[in-house]
């Protein structure tokens, strides 16, 4: 059969790609075009071709930074979702306290991020900070400014009060959604609160917590706002991830070329984690679908 | 395994019941003795399904107590009671296996693997999966999946009652009366008190020793499937079994004789005083169509069902089914119908009235 050729269609999807060029293809090329140029000023570049890479690849001030992000996502991954899921194993199902109990779990996903940084900034002081003031006065030497543990501690213990109610938030609606003949059936068959857990509620929760986990490994491996506005960085580079290591780069030092190629890497990581994760998750999801068709 | 007792039982789904039409199930006092097959039969939303939950536990009474042989157990768990129910759309373990979902009621109890592994294996044997037990669950058909959860519900051999609501809803028709077999025979092997819930009353009927028929939150009937038929005691209950259902007319009992809208008729037997709304009820299949005795008739419409046709007719200002047995000619003659005397029912205000005198009609 011959097939109608009409490339009138072109023009329609025209809109779509001059809006993604320029908010995306277009700002991204100019990175591209940083990434492979130096300059000494006044606007005159020069190819460097593939030498801001060699660097950067070589650099181990990026290697630093990168151990530090691994071990942030790390932490804040083995923290958030088993903590996520706790809780939302223990709001209540429905009636009055539920909506209160689902307002409250949203209100620190509202907050601005720079305003999230300066609670825990000012919460965390030894001088004025409840927190901080409160550690000090029951003996714990506590200052996030000096210590890289505190400063670390302080940053986690942050992000996983901003963050661990969209991981809840995620988890309570597929509990939601579990249907109350699983819970009577288990009940008849004499199951425990674990295997209740292990064999009903994690496997139907399966699919919202992939989200959640991909969520949460994107955003924290991308972190910025709120570290940098409660300690910079420091002490020293002991909080410097890959997004505040990128913009001292380009923004402190100017260093555009270099910057502009981890840049690039960076993104490539992230969207090179996230669909590695995303296609182990939906091959296994296939595979076991495959095996309960088969004969 | 032991008897089931309900005392004084009733339920409400609201907190502060008011009147009578805020319980989904009526007080009730009834006995499930032990290694019965009972069908417990009614329309949706007569409280069939509330009934079972309190049996198992799953649902608390709002008063009233269940008696496991003499022991109270209203306020035990479920898990205490040791009971299987099986419910209407299937529940599996997706992650598990259908050996593991076969094998876990039992796991639960700590029983030992041998043990286990036989009886899952004959379990399924029973259920026709033994091709399928390493396969996880996620995946196959719904009446696949109903069926390890029937499995799942056979599996314990030492269960105080298995309880069925329902179950073959999404079983394919012929499986359905492979299961239903099955499930006798397992009753006659094990000897389980089993209750099966339908409004399916052929289900009901091939099913159990003894049919409970539920009507608006009350237990109107408990009998054979034969009482059922011949004596309801009740006029839903006339109604809701059978093919069509029995026909009912308004009438005025004296004596022996009933007094139909310019009409009478001779019953089987004599009654006092009734009062309230008197009916008498009479099946179908004990209407004879005649060519003088008894009612004018004027039929309406002939069926042919297969086994027996079926005429729609009027008699008396109201509508009436005959059964006539394949065969019979239904000519123009018949202008008639009769009933058979001792097989015509009195009801007053829907519930049936016993005869004072039984005489035989001449």
């Amino acid at each position: 059969m011959e097939k109608t050729v009409n490339n009138k269609a072109w023009f329609l999807v025209l809109p779509v790609l001059v809006v993604v060029a320029f908010s995306a293809v277009i700002p991204l090329m100019t990175v591209v075009n940083y990434a492979m140029n130096d300059t000494f000023g006044n606007n005159q570049f020069f190819w460097v071709g593939l030498e801001w890479f060699e660097e950067m690849v070589t650099s181990s001030r990026l290697h630093d930074a990168l151990g530090r992000q691994i071990l942030f996502t790390a932490i804040i991954l083995s923290i958030q979702v088993p903590l996520g899921i706790f809780v939302a194993l223990n709001m209540p199902k429905k009636g009055f306290w539920a909506s209160v109990v689902l307002v409250l779990m949203a209100l620190p996903l509202l907050i601005p991020f720079n305003v999230v940084g300066t609670i825990w900034q000012i919460f965390g002081r030894v001088d004025i900070g409840l927190l901080g003031h409160t550690l000090a006065a029951l003996g714990f030497d506590y200052n996030y400014t000096n210590d890289p543990l505190d400063a670390w501690i302080t940053v986690i213990v942050m992000d996983v009060w901003h963050w661990t109610s969209l991981v809840a938030l995620l988890a309570y609606a597929g509990l939601q959604s579990i249907p109350q003949a699983y819970y009577q059936a288990a009940k008849i068959d004499q199951a425990s609160r674990w295997a209740v857990f292990r064999y009903i509620e994690l496997p139907k929760m399966k699919g919202v917590l992939l989200i959640a986990v991909l969520l949460r490994f994107m955003d924290s491996f991308m972190i910025y706002t709120e570290p940098f506005v409660v300690t910079g960085g420091g002490p020293g580079n002991s909080t410097t991830f890959l997004s505040i290591d990128l913009v001292k780069m380009a923004v402190g030092q100017f260093d555009l070329g270099p910057a502009a190629a981890f840049s690039l890497m960076y993104f490539l990581v992230i969207l090179l984690v996230s669909w590695v994760f995303y296609t182990v998750m939906t091959s296994l999801d296939r595979a076991e679908a495959q095996q309960g068709e088969s004969h | 395994m032991a008897r089931i007792t309900l005392k004084n039982l009733a339920h409400s789904y609201s907190a502060n019941p008011k009147s009578d039409s805020d319980f989904a199930l009526k007080e009730m006092d009834h006995v499930w003795d032990d290694g019965g097959a009972y069908a417990l039969l009614g329309s949706s939303g007569c409280g069939k399904s509330t009934l079972l939950n309190i049996i198992s536990g799953l649902l608390r009474p709002s008063q009233g107590r269940v008696l496991f042989g003499d022991t109270d157990m209203t306020d035990a768990a479920t898990a205490q009671r040791n009971i299987a129910q099986v419910f209407q759309f299937p529940v599996v373990y997706d992650t598990m296996t259908v050996r593991d979902n076969l094998a876990f009621p039992l796991r639960n109890r700590g029983m030992d693997a041998k043990y286990i592994a036989d009886r899952v294996a004959q379990i399924a044997r029973m259920i026709g999966m033994e091709e399928t037990l390493n396969r996880k669950a996620q995946g196959l058909t719904a009446d696949a999946k109903q069926k390890i959860s029937l499995g799942r519900g056979m599996v314990r051999e030492d269960v105080n009652a298995i309880l069925f609501d329902e179950p073959l809803t999404v079983i394919d028709p012929h499986m359905k009366w492979e299961l239903r077999t099955q499930l006798k025979q397992l009753h006659r092997q094990f000897g389980h008190t089993m209750i099966y819930v339908t409004h399916d009353q052929t289900e009901a009927l091939t099913f159990a020793d003894k049919v409970v028929v539920m009507y608006d939150g009350r237990v109107v009937q408990m009998g054979t499937p034969q009482e059922l038929f011949e004596t309801p005691a009740h006029t839903f209950v006339g109604y809701f079994i059978g093919s069509p259902g029995m026909n009912l007319f308004d009438a005025k009992i004296e004596g022996n004789r009933a007094h139909l809208q310019g009409a009478s008729v001779q019953l089987g037997a004599a009654y006092g005083p009734i009062t309230g709304r008197t009916q008498i009820g009479i099946r179908p299949e004990f209407a004879v169509l005649t060519k003088g005795e008894g009612l004018p008739v004027s039929i309406r419409r002939v069926e042919d069902v297969g086994r027996h046709r079926l005429v729609r007719a009027e008699a008396a200002g109201q509508p009436l089914n005959i059964v006539v047995p394949e065969g019979l000619p239904i000519g123009a003659d018949m202008t008639h119908v009769s009933f058979v005397a001792d097989k015509i029912n009195v009801y007053a205000d829907d519930w049936r009235v016993s005869a004072t005198s039984v005489e035989r009609a001449a």
